[in-house]
């Protein structure tokens, strides 16, 4: 028979001043196996907990039930003070009689009468509490982040600077992302280039940093602190560690006709290419759909000027496997496709535009060197017409329900640019709100509108169409009451982003959680906002939520301090109230491992001994080091067998009947 | 009299079956409108005017008459607020207001007129209240 304690809060007059706390405690008394039972203003001061470790000598308690506060508040507080007097922490149980009973009841009779029931329910589950110990695992001093865009490599840099090992897988070729294509950065102007490049060469050149660029994760397995990885590395046809990157290649290639992607399809490029000037790693890449020697055989050109001798048209995608003790998603965004929008032109006219295809007219290494030509003639726009929020904010089946958040700012940009530039362009922007939170942003759009004389017109476009040649944008003008009909030599819209099509397929593989929109879910929006609810997996950018480039490189640095933190320990210690199958209970039917979000229920085949029983079974086995004690698996279980450590069903059922009594 | 327009507003409301609350008066509507200048109040005005029980002046207004009901609104509307239901309503309601009572239909030759929209006539057929 356990010897139980009893200590009953005041929470000043949180609790008191609804409860009678004296009353509540004197019942105690009459619960089987309580030996102690008393009441103190604040238990979780530093006196109050000494009364809690005073009784537990004195009266050799066995176990705790604090009436007091929710678990969430001061569980862990009177776990440490019943270690601290030599009790096992799991021998604590707290009945929550302030949120759930003095804040939500006025009087005084019904409130105790109630405080008195939770009391009652909690030394009913006490009493059937096991000592548990956390289990310890160790962790593998290494992490990987996917994506090497700004969010991965501000990621990468800080946890190599901490003296740990990083690898950063990108599918693309080069590291950089979409910072990488972008002209000015909102709202300070700088060179978008001028500041990633740098950090591109510091994570080329840190030693801790591995970059398997053109490659993908294939599958993981494992739990925090030790995930186990395989990643593909694509076949780039080019021997990374001969290249130099010298480009005679592509001076050479014959087959020039390929979008290049690295500019929104806006020019050509070579079938053997390195994506932009800077690119990281500096090595060329062949793209088997245009390759002639690839597709028939003939040619070989590149591998005949190759003085390096690094072209290798047999190269076969390679699987690598490597261990991580932490994993960051950092997957970054698109622009949504525009194919549902067909009131906007974008697949008719050359010169209905995206904002990200603007910014490669403006930048000066894009396809028009920086000037700003339309693409149907090349000509200079004398007028050019922004669209704002095109698929966001939206509840139709095309629409994102979000705000991009980023939009206001760029188009801002895009048309001060534009008037900085080109001061004779008659430059005007659709919106339906502008919204500039941020650090110098509302100045920044003020600017547009006050010294750049930028109009802005409040109202959507309807549609976008043709009339002799001439571009005409019909849209309403909301403070003017009026419909509009404007004629444009380029129109931009400025498309929703969404997360890359790649990020759901990484959240499975990493059983981390997701939103409606494909966004990784956090594990608490304010407390934990950089952590995936799955121990071990953290988030950096856009994959989490629209952000801009400075919020992505605060979120990418957030992430890598609570990597650090993780990589930092030994070994981590576990939850132990986690799930556990009787395998002589266990009919092996797999429906807990299906219900399992952590992948954390293997089955295997072993002899199972019981009283009358000695046979080989198939059963559940549950990774303690993997379960986060969700108990999705035990309400599964047609047999009994999963039970929870710390919540078993005889607990449950205990409490129930306490209420009910 | 406010108080009547307030149950005209829910009666509009239940006649479109739409919710104008999910408007964010972002103009896409009447950006998009082919009858926006025959129109006295616009579809956005629709939802806003219902929306915030000023109904009157919609009432008042042969706005609702001009409506082609071809859609577009409805269609391109971000929000699913379906601005042609709204107007469609204001519609009934002004039909149904003026006699109390269902058109006759040795009258209707003698109401046919050019200038008025099919839509409106369609609209007449169906104004019983009950």
């Amino acid at each position: 028979m356990q010897k139980i304690g009893v200590f009953v809060c005041w929470c000043g007059s949180n609790i008191a001043a609804t409860v009678d706390v004296k009353a509540v405690a004197e019942s105690a008394y009459d619960i089987p196996g309580v030996v102690y039972a008393t009441n103190y203003q604040y238990m979780c001061s530093e006196n109050g907990q000494s009364l809690i470790k005073n009784a537990v000598k004195e009266y050799g308690l066995t176990g705790i039930v604090v009436a007091s506060c929710s678990p969430r508040m001061h569980e862990a507080t009177f776990r440490k003070t019943a270690q601290a007097a030599g009790l096992n922490p799991y021998m604590v149980e707290i009945a929550n009689i302030r949120e759930q009973c003095s804040w939500v009841h006025k009087d005084m009779d019904t409130a105790t009468a109630k405080a008195k029931v939770l009391l009652r329910t909690a030394v009913s589950k006490l009493t059937l509490d096991q000592p548990l110990t956390a289990g310890t695992s160790p962790v593998t001093k290494r992490a990987l982040v996917i994506g090497g865009g700004i969010a991965g490599i501000q990621t990468a840099l800080d946890i190599a600077d901490a003296g740990y090992k990083v690898d950063i897988v990108e599918k693309k070729p080069t590291i950089g992302g979409k910072m990488a294509q972008l002209d000015k950065t909102f709202p300070t102007l700088d060179c978008a280039a001028c500041i990633l490049t740098p950090k591109m060469v510091d994570v080329s050149a840190n030693e801790n940093i591995n970059i398997y660029s053109y490659s993908e994760v294939e599958s993981v397995s494992g739990f925090v602190g030790n995930f186990d990885v395989k990643i593909r590395r694509k076949a780039r046809y080019v021997k990374e560690d001969l290249c130099t990157g010298c480009g005679s290649c592509m001076a050479k290639c014959p087959s020039k006709k390929a979008l290049n992607e690295f500019n929104m399809g806006l020019n050509t490029r070579t079938a053997i290419y390195i994506p932009f000037a800077q690119a990281i790693p500096n090595v060329a890449v062949i793209d088997p759909q245009s390759c002639i020697k690839l597709k028939t055989g003939k040619c070989g050109l590149c591998q005949k000027i190759c003085e390096a001798k690094a072209i290798d048209y047999e190269q076969k995608d390679e699987i690598i496997e490597e261990k991580y003790g932490a994993i960051v998603a950092a997957t970054g965004y698109n622009p949504i496709k525009l194919d549902k929008f067909g009131e906007l032109g974008y697949d008719l006219y050359p010169d209905v535009i995206t904002s990200l295809e603007y910014e490669r007219l403006m930048n000066a290494a894009g396809p028009t060197k920086g000037h700003v030509l339309r693409p149907s003639d090349g000509k200079e726009p004398k007028r050019i017409i922004f669209v704002q929020c095109v698929g966001s904010r939206g509840q139709s089946c095309r629409d994102k329900s979000y705000c991009s958040k980023i939009c206001c700012m760029y188009t801002a940009k895009h048309a001060m640019m534009t008037k900085d530039h080109y001061p004779d362009t008659d430059v005007k922007v659709f919106y339906i709100d502008v919204r500039t939170p941020g650090k110098n942003f509302d100045e920044f759009y003020r600017r547009a509108v006050e010294e750049y004389g930028v109009e802005y017109i409040k109202g959507q476009v309807g549609k976008i169409y043709e009339e002799d040649g001439q571009l005409k944008v019909q849209g309403s003008d909301l403070l003017a009451n009026k419909q509009l009909t404007l004629d444009a030599d380029l129109v931009v819209l400025a498309v929703a982003i969404e997360p890359d099509e790649t990020a759901r397929k990484v959240a499975t593989m990493l059983t981390a959680s997701m939103d409606t929109n494909d966004f990784f879910t956090e594990a608490h929006a304010k407390l934990r906002p950089v952590e995936s609810p799955t121990a071990g997996v953290f988030l950096s950018g856009v994959c989490q939520g629209p952000k801009d480039v400075p919020e992505t490189v605060s979120q990418a640095s957030a992430a890598a301090a609570k990597v650090i933190g993780l990589l930092s320990k030994d070994e981590l210690t576990g939850n132990p109230c986690v799930a556990h199958a009787d395998p002589l209970l266990c009919n092996g039917c797999s429906q807990c491992a299906n219900v399992c979000p952590y992948g954390a229920i293997t089955y295997v085949e072993e002899e199972v001994r019981g009283v009358g029983v000695r046979e080989v079974r198939r059963f559940a086995r549950v990774n303690e080091a993997v379960c986060q004690g969700c108990g999705a698996c035990t309400v599964t279980c047609p047999s009994g067998a999963m039970d929870l450590k710390g919540f078993t069903n005889r607990q449950i059922m205990a409490e129930v009947d306490a209420i009910c009594k | 009299m406010a108080e009547n327009y307030k149950e005209i507003t829910s009666e509009i409301l239940r006649i479109s079956g739409a919710n104008p609350t999910k408007c964010m008066q972002c103009g896409k509507c009447s950006g998009t409108c082919p009858a926006y200048s025959a129109m006295e109040y616009h579809p956005h005005q629709f939802a806003y005017l219902i929306r915030s029980g000023n109904v009157e002046e919609l009432l008042k207004s042969d706005a609702s008459l001009y409506c082609l009901s071809c859609f577009a609104c409805s269609e391109r509307c971000p929000r699913g607020v379906q601005p042609a239901k709204l107007i469609e309503a204001v519609r009934l309601q002004i039909l149904r207001e003026q006699d109390g009572d269902a058109i006759k239909p040795e009258d209707i030759p003698c109401l046919l007129d050019e200038n008025l929209p099919q839509q409106a006539l369609v609209s007449a057929f169906r104004k019983y209240r009950k």
